[in-house]
């Protein structure tokens, strides 16, 4: 599964993209979500407010109930500010 | 059409080949989004871009098709830039072209306020006190709900 962070959850994590293999019981973003909380304090950190913790799953916005696949393309980010 | 791009762009050239060859085309709206040197107090010196590849194309081309789906539209163009820019630079293009004003207007407005929460881009803003990111803002997600079915 290949995970993908950008700007300040890029920032506070310290890569941009990783390769994981997320346990059995991560089978929603929301379970992958705490998951990856508890690989550290860089990404409890980053992800302790979910409210500013978006995800796209292959390119497409999901939510936290989302199921994941071994294949996914998984980005997360804080809320857009483009335009 | 949608661009994702570094360089800058032309207005005047862009809506010249946005509107060529299609003399039904009865109007045209069109939005550019500049980098201010001021924000919340704070003198910008700069600001860099950033997106996510692919989940920017896709995002801005469904934006796009909802927008083809809610108006009668006969070309819509879309420019946004990434990477380093400085205060006055172009950062984005909404054009719209239609046969009559309602729909350019109403269009070109729909898909600055959806992009702005939808597409996948991020601000870093350089000031003295160092680079920091871009908060979203309520009235932006505001102005997008405004636009819900």
């Amino acid at each position: 599964m290949k995970l993908l962070y950008f700007a300040s959850i890029r920032q506070r994590i310290g890569t941009a993209e990783e390769t994981i293999e997320p346990p059995r019981e991560a089978a929603t973003v929301g379970a992958l979500i705490d998951w990856l909380k508890t690989r550290g304090p860089a990404y409890a950190e980053a992800l302790k407010n979910p409210k500013l913790v978006r995800v796209a799953v292959n390119r497409e916005y999901v939510t936290a109930d989302h199921r994941i696949a071994p294949g996914d393309e998984i980005g997360l980010f804080p809320p857009v500010t483009g335009g | 059409m949608i661009r994702v791009q570094r360089e800058d762009f032309d207005l005047g050239a862009e809506l010249k080949a946005l509107t060529e060859g299609n003399p039904s085309i009865g109007g045209v709206t069109s939005f550019i989004g500049l980098v201010r040197d001021i924000a919340a107090g704070e003198k910008i010196s700069g600001m860099t871009l950033e997106h996510y590849p692919g989940m920017t194309e896709t995002q801005l081309a469904e934006i796009e098709a909802e927008a083809q789906r809610r108006w009668p539209l006969d070309a819509v163009l879309i420019i946004h830039r990434y990477g380093p820019l400085k205060p006055g630079d172009q950062i984005v293009l909404v054009a719209t072209a239609s046969a009559h004003r309602d729909a350019a207007f109403e269009a070109c407005r729909f898909l600055i306020d959806w992009l702005k929460t939808k597409a996948p881009f991020w601000k870093l803003e350089e000031t003295a006190a160092g680079p920091h990111w871009v908060e979203a803002k309520e009235s932006d997600e505001e102005a997008a709900r405004g636009w819900d079915r």
